[in-house]
């Protein structure tokens, strides 16, 4: 702008009238945010595709993947072909499905419970999940299917039970401490279950407390991508509302929002999410906590965005821990949940002590 | 005033463990500032929340615009009233902007973005409520006094008939407590706004009041005019404190005191 141009236009500006407002959530902003997340997400998709104990070049990968696609003949040996479409894209399927319904569920529990540092597992879901799946894997012989069924149906027991508990007025903190009780509960049961399981099983249950996305079926990768999908177009259809109630729920009613409504939707759908998640990939932990945390400081606090953004950013990073988990030690495996913790726990204590401040 | 009835409470009754509000009737109509004054603990918002939709009383009805709110929706109510009570903490960081956004929830569809007529109406009630420059700061951020005022706005960009105001200069400076009032008395002129307001600033409400409604161990004491219903005797009978009431030098209306007993006036070389 030329100085004559800028005294003219500064003349009649009357800064309170003409003042541009920034700071809310526009299309345009969310669309950007959207794309460059996508990109990421594909992205580190290729990568995870091409690392692993058969190293496969980039360019061998997207040829695989047109041929796959348009139906032509494969580029690759039958070895390689295996790992890549048997092995690596179902794992990091499962990755990207565990991680985006848990970083949804986070963000979806800490709108509603009013703590941006709630956590999915806070209402005691991961526990009833964890309680199904021991269960399964001290009974059954064969656990691909039974244990993610067992896993879903003990979180959906666990739901249920916590949110007649809890749900006696709108103070969310009788939900939190029904949840904290769910939780000690069911643990105390599974010691008592871990004593009788033999040493074989106590590893896998071990390993799989941890979060486990080796073992996975593909009956649970579809299931967890069923979820995760339907939970994220739910959630969705909430989140202005959550806007809302974020504030507080009192505020809420006031402004419209059928309060009683909006809270038992998305409290079954945050915790069905995480059930189904848990029963799939294991107590994957951090992920529900830190993420919606990060996407917050980076792209603000409306949950149009924040939702649909931690399930990308959630998914990423359990994207990356499991490629460290099955890379960093490799041929030796380690528990994702591992990873997602090692990242998780400075960073969340890096938001603790920010947010005192 | 003889502007039409627009919030008609009839023969309220409601009880927590014990009764608080016994058989309470008054109105509030269009364009009119009525005050409801009272002791602590007398149940003026529980009548507020009753008023609103938020409590069901135990019996008695009420009425807005002739229609028992029971036959509204959530959103419905949103459109008529708003309410402005002492906000709560925010844990997220959310812009004012966006804060004052959420008041046009019940006018926009649950899905999509703001309209930039949703922007404006928004501007508008920040402009109005002298909060405008503090637009784009995050709310937690801001002082109580600036959070109470980011509230009104708020509760502006409803687009509402009716405002209930629950202790709106609780956090305010006797400057903002003054500006404040005086804004919501020409917002009530200008768009003929029923307001009914819950106070302790007993002379704020016999400057900005059109009417005043005491209320007492759960019953009406007196409603009327500030100069007819706010006298020594009627105040004194409702807070249980000996009050004096002379008039405002400028203004005439009711000017209230507190009346000292030996006990209470200060030692004389402190003063």
């Amino acid at each position: 702008m030329t100085n004559l141009k800028r005294m003219l236009f500064e003349q009649n500006f009357d800064p309170s009238l003409k003042m541009t407002i920034r700071g809310y959530l526009t299309k345009r902003r969310a669309m950007a945010v959207m794309i460059v997340l996508s990109l990421a997400l594909v992205t580190g998709s290729l990568c995870a595709l091409a690392v692993g104990s058969e190293h496969i070049a980039a360019h061998q990968i997207f040829a695989a993947l047109w041929a796959k696609l348009i139906g032509a003949a494969p580029r690759l040996s039958r070895e390689q072909e295996v790992i890549i479409f048997g092995l690596r894209v179902p794992r990091i399927a499962l990755s990207l499905g565990v991680g985006s319904a848990l970083a949804i569920a986070g963000a979806a529990f800490q709108a509603l419970l009013r703590n941006p540092l709630a956590d999915p597992y806070v209402l005691g879901v991961s526990g009833g999940a964890a309680l199904g799946s021991i269960i399964a894997i001290i009974v059954a012989s064969d656990v691909s299917i039974s244990r993610p069924l067992f896993g879903f149906a003990g979180a959906a027991i666990a739901t249920v039970i916590v949110y007649r508990i809890g749900r006696r007025d709108e103070d969310p903190a009788h939900l939190v401490l029904a949840g904290v009780v769910m939780s000690t509960f069911i643990s105390s049961v599974m010691v008592l279950l871990t004593v009788l399981a033999d040493n074989i099983k106590l590893r896998n249950i071990t390993l799989w407390l941890l979060g486990d996305l080796s073992s996975g079926s593909i009956e649970g990768l579809i299931f967890v991508m069923v979820a995760a999908v339907v939970g994220t177009i739910i959630l969705m259809t909430q989140s202005r509302a959550l806007n809302l109630m974020m504030i507080g729920e009192r505020d809420a009613f006031a402004l419209g929002v059928e309060t009683a409504r909006v809270r038992w939707i998305v409290y079954l759908t945050a915790s069905l999410l995480t059930g189904a998640a848990v029963a799939v990939g294991g107590a994957i932990g951090y992920v529900g906590l830190v993420v919606p945390h990060l996407v917050r400081l980076a792209a603000g606090a409306d949950n149009r965005l924040v939702i649909p953004a931690s399930g990308m950013v959630g998914a990423l990073l359990v994207l990356l821990a499991d490629l460290v988990a099955r890379t960093a030690l490799a041929p030796r495996e380690l528990p994702t949940g591992a990873i997602t913790a090692l990242i998780g726990a400075p960073v969340f204590v890096y938001l603790l002590i920010r947010n005192r401040r | 005033m003889n502007a039409t009835r627009m919030l008609e409470l009839r023969d309220i009754s409601f009880s927590y463990q014990r009764p608080v509000l016994n058989g309470i009737t008054f109105d509030v109509c269009a364009g009119e500032i009525v005050a409801l004054l009272g002791p602590n603990g007398v149940g003026k918002s529980t009548l507020l929340s009753i008023a609103q939709g938020a409590l069901k009383p135990q019996s008695g009805q009420v009425l807005f615009n002739g229609q028992s709110i029971a036959n509204f929706s959530q959103r419905e109510m949103a459109r008529r009233m708003a309410i402005v009570a002492q906000p709560g903490v925010v844990r997220f960081p959310l812009t004012v902007i966006e804060y004052v956004l959420t008041g046009r929830f019940a006018h926009v569809g649950a899905l999509g973005f703001d309209s930039p007529r949703d922007i404006e109406i928004a501007r508008k009630a920040l402009l109005d409520t002298d909060a405008l420059q503090f637009a784009e700061r995050k709310f937690n951020e801001l002082s109580s006094g600036e959070r109470q005022r980011v509230v009104l706005a708020r509760a502006l960009a409803q687009d509402p008939q009716l405002l209930l105001l629950d202790e709106p200069t609780a956090n305010a400076d006797i400057a903002h407590q003054i500006s404040l009032l005086a804004f919501v008395r020409a917002l009530s002129r200008e768009k003929n706004l029923g307001v009914l307001v819950v106070t302790h600033e007993i002379n704020l409400a016999a400057e900005f009041a059109d009417r005043v409604a005491m209320l007492k161990d759960g019953r009406l004491l007196a409603c009327g005019s500030p100069a007819d219903v706010m006298t020594a005797e009627l105040l004194s009978e409702l807070f249980a404190t000996r009050l004096i009431v002379d008039r405002h030098p400028q203004s005439g209306n009711p000017r209230v005191s507190w009346a000292m007993t030996a006990r209470e006036e200060p030692p004389r070389d402190s003063v």
